[in-house]
């Protein structure tokens, strides 16, 4: 079936015109039109534009010299503008926003000759870590219990990316990460998930979170599909004051490059109490395999990791408090109606338009910057950053990549959600210090757990050094040979 | 000068500090493409990113930070070479991103001075704390609908420089020399035009009052007033006000104020309880602001030379006074116009004739230097007739009001209206002789001991000479007659 092709495999189908752009794209959207209402992983379908831009591809590849996405189709998480589609944020306040401009990362695909199905789901202004707070409903994952109908959550925010990718309703998808929300819903639906270095796509046009920690990256159902895409979403971007002004490697070069020698760390604070056995024995696993690959295996210390989530919950709702301030019904998106002043406009249009996570995030952003409280919050969580930084960069002193669990659990009930927000909030303790460190950081689908589902391991590497992880990514999947797909999924769709 | 308010329990000093917001001259805007022109339609010079929209990211305008050096260099500040941007968080409907960035913690300019001249001829030096960059805010406007306010962002964006002065200035006049001399300087450096009516020039003045030599009380900001006239009045007004409150047993509370022209008063916009919680924090989107010294080093060496300088160079230069220097350095335009003029001529003539004739003269037409029907070549060649004799003084008076009403040059006039000096000794003796005949009974008078009268025979031989007369000649010749 063209939809169980990976990137990699499209791309040399098409130049071989074994199909063309406009089948693959058609296989896609029709298996949208058979999975989406069910998973509701894209919020809008942009079918008409899809066939029209693979048309276009077929004619590029006819005449040969088409870059290497041509007639690719993708999905796109729905915080990056795109020119002339509503761009919502998974937000009502954004529910009839259509841009009038293509975000950097999205542009550059564009470029690189992809097509896109359409906006996929996500947490509202990607806050969450399950796909529950989308103004636009949740998102089933694929993926369900051996013998257990129920709704399992496809992690978040990037979660319709996941479940589209999981599900074969894309070959890719883009996706942003600010503590986690790349990496840990690869995780839950059992593909692979990459977060580059901060600075290495550019936040251009990308809706933002908090804009310290906020990065784009590509989620694929292979490391090769990850570094293909990646290769053209990144790469430095005048109109990002914090984009980096580095060459991009070539990523996929790096999929077979040989592991000997490589020093892969263990930190020992991944390892909290509790944690489950299966886990353990995963991450076992997945250090046996690259040791297996000529890694050598070292224990390192990233002492500050216990502080990683607290500061982490003070500084992402701190920027993300004045983020979106600018969504007050003034000049774009929804406005309340009937406000008897510029105050009750603000607060009708606020509240109506942004959702509990959204709202609790910008108070809890507000009172850490306020006056008085600025110091023990705010300013506090920047110091600790900057050890849990010093953390990174001493460990790499010593190795090359590190190597972790990506998430303390597999996908969990829709059901089973934690009533606490700071239990949800534990989803991304593995996550988010290497976003606090601006790392770049992967995961990948090692085994199933006994009850069927995919756990990921997450390897972090050097700032700015990518092709580490893709490397060590692509032996790992080698040796882990995960092939489950989940029973939701085109063509197999019960 | 010392300015005291005499109030029922005794003087009270004053004590004023000045935060002036001076709008860069740049061709964009801080952080965006967009245009800074004046005057646009509404909503013609906005940016996606001046107008906040989703995913729209600063980048820093390289032309607005030289201009900020620039004018800390003129200031004699310190150039802080690590800045940086901070978030100051509110809600506004002219503020489309929810925040203003602004240089909270980390200016780009630290502490330098002004030094001030006052009308008894004595000078002050005033403190800079500081000088930072910033977003200015966009415009609303109230009065295009009964029902709706409507939101110009042109403004929305441009670069802003707040200055902050030292609490040093102590009477509403040296409030008033302190935004004319940093006017003044920002002209010279092209960094900001300094027009207060258009309000690329505005000042938010902080005032308290204090008998001598207590520590300083409570102050108030009296928010944007956007004349020198009216922030000297503002500054008598409030220091009265607050005066009364102290003698009358109140309390002065710390709130920001509002100055009302019209009435004559400042008004409470907001107490301190109101005072909004800015939430500043560094601007995640920006990097620290960080410049090379040899940057400010090539930027410090192509600096204009600025008023201070230039008025101890022409005193020196052209041996004139302080106080010439000073009226002719007030402006780039007039102190480049004079020393064009008083280039190898006689510098002091050039001086007085420009501070006296010629700039009554733009008065009374209402030019400015820019727009003189008499450039400075042509007030120099009349300077030049008077200097070779071909016509004194009192006919150049003639000669420049000519000037100015037909654009002739000088000696055109000269000719055409035959306004040469005499020179010609047989005619002035003539003349002299005529005057002395007719005049018997004064020069009697005259040899009697009554002094005065020689100024009179010497008008009258003027006269007899429609003013044409060398006066020197006429003195000489009329010595040597009535003395022999």
């Amino acid at each position: 079936m063209l939809t169980d092709l990976t990137i990699a495999q499209a791309a040399e189908g098409l130049r071989r015109r074994d199909f063309s752009a406009a089948e693959l794209t058609k296989a896609h959207t029709g298996a949208i039109g058979q999975l989406n209402e069910r998973l509701n992983a894209y919020i809008t379908v942009t079918a008409d534009k899809a066939e029209a831009a693979a048309a276009q591809a077929d004619k590029a590849l006819a005449a040969g010299d088409a870059p290497t996405l041509t007639g690719i189709p993708l999905g796109i998480k729905d915080l990056f503008c795109t020119e002339g589609v509503k761009t919502t944020a998974a937000s009502r306040i954004l529910g009839n926003f259509v841009p009038p401009y293509e975000s950097t990362v999205t542009a550059n695909l564009l470029k690189n000759g992809a097509v896109f199905l359409g906006k996929t789901n996500l947490d509202e202004f990607a806050m969450g870590s399950a796909n529950l707070t989308s103004a636009f409903g949740e998102v089933e994952n694929p993926w369900h219990r051996t013998g257990d109908a129920s709704v399992l959550v496809p992690g978040g925010s990037s979660g319709g990316s996941a479940a589209a990718v999981a599900a074969h309703i894309a070959m890719g998808a883009t996706g942003t990460d600010t503590g986690g929300s790349i990496r840990q819903p690869a995780a839950y639906c059992g593909i692979v998930g990459l977060k580059p270095t901060y600075g290495r796509c550019s936040r251009w046009g990308t809706i933002a979170f908090a804009s310290s920690l906020d990065q784009a990256g590509p989620m694929t159902r292979t490391v090769e599909d990850a570094a293909i895409m990646l290769q053209a979403m990144a790469g430095h971007d005048p109109k990002d004051s914090t984009s980096a002004d580095l060459a991009v490697p070539d990523y996929r070069a790096a999929t077979t490059r040989s592991l000997k020698g490589l020093r892969v760390g263990i930190p020992a604070e991944y390892r909290p109490e509790g944690m489950s056995a299966e886990l353990l024995a995963v991450w076992q696993k997945g250090i046996d395999m690259l040791r297996d690959a000529g890694c050598e295996i070292v224990d390192v210390s990233l002492p500050h990791t216990k502080y990683g989530l607290a500061t982490y919950y003070i500084i992402a709702p701190a920027e993300c408090s004045s983020n979106l301030a600018r969504y007050d019904g003034v000049r774009f998106g929804v406005r309340a109606e009937g406000a008897a002043s510029l105050d009750d406009l603000y607060e009708k249009t606020r509240h109506d338009g942004f959702g509990e996570e959204v709202r609790r995030r910008i108070l809890v952003g507000t009172y850490v910057l306020s006056a008085g409280y600025y110091d023990a919050y705010y300013l506090k969580a920047q110091k600790v950053r900057t050890l849990i930084r010093r953390d990174f960069t001493s460990a790499f002193e010593k190795v090359d990549v590190l190597l972790t669990p990506t998430a303390p659990t597999a996908a969990f009930g829709r059901d089973e959600k934690p009533e606490d927000p700071v239990q949800m909030y534990l989803n991304d303790i593995f996550t988010v210090p290497a976003s606090m460190a601006g790392q770049p950081a992967m995961s990948v689908p090692v085994a199933l757990d006994s009850r069927g589902l995919p756990l990921g391991l997450q390897l972090i590497g050097r700032h700015f050094d990518e092709e580490t992880l893709i490397a060590a990514g692509a032996a790992l999947e080698k040796a882990a040979a995960f092939s489950a797909r989940p029973d939701l999924r085109a063509g197999a769709a019960a | 000068m010392s300015y005291v308010i005499e109030g029922s329990t005794g003087p009270w000093e004053i004590v004023v500090g000045l935060e002036v917001h001076a709008q860069v001259i740049s061709n964009s805007k801080l952080f965006s493409g967009a245009s800074t022109l004046f005057g646009g339609e509404p909503n013609t010079h906005v940016s996606l990113i001046d107008a906040g929209f989703p995913g729209m990211l600063p980048v820093i305008n390289r032309g607005c930070v030289a201009q900020a050096v620039r004018t800390g260099l003129g200031l004699k500040a310190r150039i802080n070479l690590e800045s940086r941007f901070d978030r100051k968080n509110y809600f506004y409907a002219d503020l489309p991103q929810g925040y203003q960035i602004s240089q909270f913690a980390h200016p780009i300019i630290g502490e330098g001075k002004i030094e001030i001249e006052l009308s008894d001829g004595s000078t002050r030096e005033i403190g800079i704390t500081r000088l930072h960059l910033e977003q200015d805010a966009g415009k609303l406007m109230h009065d295009q609908d009964p029902k709706r306010s409507f939101v110009d962002l042109n403004r929305a964006g441009v670069a802003l420089m707040e200055i902050v002065s030292e609490p040093d200035i102590r009477t509403p006049e040296e409030a008033g020399a302190y935004l004319r001399k940093l006017r003044q300087i920002l002209r010279y450096l092209g960094t900001c035009d300094g027009n207060m009516d258009e309000g690329s020039m505005r000042a938010d003045v902080n005032v308290s009052v204090r008998k001598a030599g207590e520590p300083f009380r409570t102050r108030c900001e009296i928010k944007n007033v956007n004349s020198i006239r009216f922030v000297t009045q503002a500054i008598e007004i409030e220091a009265a006000r607050q005066v009364e409150i102290w003698e009358s047993g109140g309390e002065v509370d710390q709130e920001t104020r509002l100055f009302d022209p019209g009435r004559g008063e400042t008004r409470s916009l907001r107490s301190k309880e109101d005072a909004h919680d800015y939430r500043y924090f560094p601007d995640p989107d920006l990097l620290p602001l960080v410049i090379e010294q040899s940057w400010v080093d090539q930027l410090k060496a192509c600096l204009p030379e600025l008023p201070d300088e230039k008025r101890a160079r022409l005193q020196k230069e052209y041996g004139i006074t302080a106080y010439d220097a000073g009226v002719l350095v007030a402006e780039q335009a007039i102190a480049d116009f004079y020393e064009t003029v008083a280039k190898g001529r006689d510098g002091k003539s050039a001086a007085a004739w420009m501070t006296g004739d010629f700039f009554a003269a733009l008065n009374r037409t209402g030019k400015s230097i820019e727009e003189s029907p008499v450039g400075a070549d042509k007030l120099g060649a009349m300077l030049d007739l008077i200097a070779d004799g071909t016509i004194n003084g009192k006919i150049a008076k003639e000669v420049l009001e000519t000037m100015f009403e037909t654009g002739e040059a000088p000696l055109e006039i000269v000719e055409r209206k035959g306004l040469r000096q005499v020179t010609d000794t047989g005619a002035i003796e003539k003349a002299a002789d005529e005057v002395l005949t007719k005049n018997a009974d004064k020069l009697e008078q005259y040899l009697g001991g009554k002094d005065k009268l020689f100024g009179f025979f010497v008008g009258q031989v003027m006269k007899a000479t429609q003013g044409k007369a060398n006066p020197a000649m006429v003195n000489e010749i009329l010595k040597k007659k009535i003395h022999g």
